[in-house]
């Protein structure tokens, strides 16, 4: 397809290689890896490599720690259901006010059920507060749950510093790694980290796979049960071919790793540089010196995201905004207002992520195409006048609120 | 991606008097920066006519807010303030060839600009009349403040009750969670408890009355629509009442008639109004049957 791919952070396209080492298990072997047979046979061994090359992309001791799931979101509520059903004397949960709606939304289901969530706030730039952090954790709490990385800023937790302070308090450590894993090195046997999620159509498999990671110790409850799959502790037959795509997929990213640490990192610093310098009120948002290599996210004030996209869009450039049209909702990213990112800034953040693929020419294209369309909104904004905003811009306009 | 119309498109694009209008004596700001829409109206009215010269506007907002700014202008140009101000939020929508229904406050907006400018130049005040809340039904576009209002007015306390007041709730029944904590929070206020497994309001024999006297009340109005259907050779027949289901027999003229449904959806409103409750009238087999003979 044409056109200029810079979501990469939403979902990724599929390898050719990878639908290559895929196609065999549909046909061929399309046995059940539980059967006696040697249908079934060829299918178990299949999945046994690749459990071992997802072992190796996240750096885990035994390839016994790593659970096949359906799904970033089914690891992310395995993990913590799991966490409070194994210590049901503890009632209390950390996790952070910018964590991704499949851990925000569970913790607020779970606190109607009776559990006591703490949420850790950020600063400006995203950053956690590690001393508020260290007096929440008490012999109450069952988990916290942090983020990796960032899905809209990019911008890293410490995650391997607050697994080793839950640690040392008795809590399981849950982190969401779905925009991490496959980005950046991770070396899980040297950390203190319990259960980590990841989802593989963020790293160039397909769509309908992850993975839950649980190192070997840690105390466990199923999500779904029924079969001896996987160790008994995700019943249902194997997703074969989707996990065949996935351990292809995370040898190839784990080949890729210093390309994306070192040219897709200049890539990305080039279309953000070339935006900026051509688009005045325009500013990064998360915390640039600590973040994805893949991700910019730019905060364009005065005019609001779902805009921005559709005229991109017009172009050809795919890219995704925080704004609160984007997602139907009555405000726009709790990312951007966790950071205390104004309205009149937050409504109008655009997020690029680059992948592997991303070139030279789609860059220039997009730094060539962006500032012309911002200052078509900018036009139609009552916020700007002329060249620039309006002197006091929100005293200009003051809406009444209908 | 939102399902926008070509004509919506086409008025994002290429939106019609964007812009500052020189000489404006009528100015609208309305919306809300947390939502992400605001809009500046401005209009140039002759004094002398009250007829609207020109209309202009600026847009903070997404795709659809732009359009409906834009489709607003188009349509009041040329028109009196009073006439324009007939200009209701669906005119814009279905101008527009429709909109999303996460997307209808958008011309709920142009419509209040358009009541703020007016206000401004006949030198009112204008003040907001509503609030808008998170939309929870996505099938009938109904939101959280309009649900909460409701359930508080008539007393109700279920989900079912609310689906037969709002809609919500009546399509794809996702957001019957939601709807379930709204019912939740306002009847704790009123100190009673939510009972999930509750039907709608149980009112086989409401405000006291026993089942005798409450079909003696239904054969009474169907007694009253009689001779209106005599007239036109026809009849209707109680059949049997089953907890909220009424089911009669159309005899006559009116089995068959292709205007049965629409009288039959008169007598249920007759029904309900004489019930006070919510009840659903259907014609049994045996006229269903009549009616299939009698078709051509």
């Amino acid at each position: 397809m044409e056109g200029i791919y810079f979501d990469n952070n939403a979902t990724t396209r599929v390898d050719e290689a990878v639908v290559e080492a895929m196609l065999p298990y549909f046909t061929e072997q399309f046995g059940n890896p539980s059967s006696m047979h040697s249908f079934g046979n060829k299918v178990g061994l299949a999945i046994k490599k690749a459990r071992m090359q997802v072992q190796e992309l996240l750096g885990a001791e035994h390839d016994s720690e790593i659970i096949f799931t359906s799904c970033g979101t089914e690891s992310d509520s395995t993990a913590i259901l799991s966490a409070l059903k194994a210590q049901p004397e503890r009632k209390e949960i950390i996790t952070t006010t910018v964590e991704h709606p499949a851990i925000l939304t569970l913790c607020a289901y779970l606190e109607k059920e009776g559990y006591k969530v703490h949420y850790l706030k950020v600063d400006g730039k995203g950053r956690l507060d590690l001393d508020e952090y260290k007096k929440l954790l008490t012999d109450q709490v069952a988990v916290v749950s942090a983020m990796w990385a960032n899905n809209e800023t990019g911008t890293f937790f410490p995650v391997v510093e607050m697994a080793e302070l839950a640690n040392a308090a008795g809590a399981m450590f849950h982190t969401d790694a779905v925009q991490a894993v496959g980005k950046v090195p991770l070396n899980l046997k040297d950390t203190k980290i319990d259960m980590v999620s990841v989802s593989g159509h963020k790293l160039h498999a397909p769509k309908g796979i992850g993975v839950l990671y649980l190192k070997r110790g840690t105390r466990f409850r199923p999500l779904l049960r029924g079969g001896h799959q996987e160790r008994g502790r995700r019943a249902g037959t194997e997703n074969s071919t989707s996990i065949v795509g996935l351990g292809k997929a995370a040898e190839m990213a784990l080949e890729a790793m210093t390309f994306e640490n070192t040219e897709v990192a200049r890539l990305r610093d080039k279309l953000e540089a070339g935006i900026l310098v051509k688009v005045p009120r325009s500013f990064v948002t998360g915390d640039p010196s600590n973040r994805l290599p893949n991700t910019s996210n730019i905060a364009f004030e005065f005019i609001e995201g779902e805009a921005i996209l559709l005229l991109l869009n017009k172009f050809g450039i795919a890219a995704s905004s925080g704004s609160a049209c984007t997602s139907g909702s009555l405000e726009p990213s709790h990312v951007m207002r966790a950071m205390g990112i104004p309205y009149t800034a937050a409504h109008g953040t655009v997020r690029f992520s680059l992948s592997r693929y991303s070139t030279e020419a789609e860059v220039d294209r997009v730094i060539a195409v962006v500032p012309e369309i911002i200052a078509q909104l900018r036009k139609l904004s009552p916020y700007w006048e002329g060249d620039g905003p309006a002197a006091e811009p929100e005293k200009a306009f003051a809406p009444t609120y209908a | 991606m939102w399902d926008y119309s070509e004509k919506v498109k086409e008025h994002f694009f290429q939106p019609r008097n964007a812009g500052v209008l020189e000489g404006a004596n009528g100015v609208g700001d309305v919306g809300s920066i947390s939502c992400g829409d605001a809009l500046r109206l401005m209009l140039k009215v002759e004094p002398e006519t009250d007829i609207i010269l020109n209309a202009h506007f600026q847009t903070f907002g997404c795709g659809s807010a732009i359009a409906s700014s834009s489709a607003l202008t188009e349509m009041i140009k040329g028109k009196t303030l009073d006439e324009a101000l007939k200009v209701s939020n669906q005119d814009i929508a279905d101008y527009l060839d429709g909109l999303p229904p996460e997307k209808m406050h958008c011309s709920v907006m142009g419509r209040e600009a358009l009541q703020a400018a007016v206000a401004n130049y006949r030198g009112e005040v204008w003040s907001d009349d509503h609030e808008e809340g998170a939309l929870v039904c996505k099938c009938f576009a109904i939101d959280a403040v309009l649900i909460e209002d409701t359930i508080r007015a008539n007393n109700l306390c279920s989900v079912q009750d609310v689906t037969n007041y709002t809609k919500a709730g009546g399509g794809c029944s996702s957001c019957h969670e939601g709807i379930e904590e709204i019912l939740v929070k306002v009847m704790t206020e009123r100190g009673e408890t939510f009972k999930p497994g509750a039907v709608a309001q149980e009112a086989v024999a409401p405000a006291g009355m026993t089942n005798l006297q409450r079909i003696r009340k239904i054969e009474a109005v169907l007694d009253t629509v009689r001779p209106q259907l005599k007239r036109d050779g026809g009849d209707i027949e109680l059949v049997d009442v089953e907890g909220k289901t009424i089911f009669v027999n159309m005899k006559g003229a009116c089995a068959g008639c292709q205007m049965e449904a629409l009288t039959l959806q008169g007598i249920q409103q007759k029904l309900m109004e004489e019930l006070k409750e919510f009840i659903k009238i259907v014609p049994t087999k045996a006229g269903a049957l009549s009616r299939a003979t009698c078709q051509p």
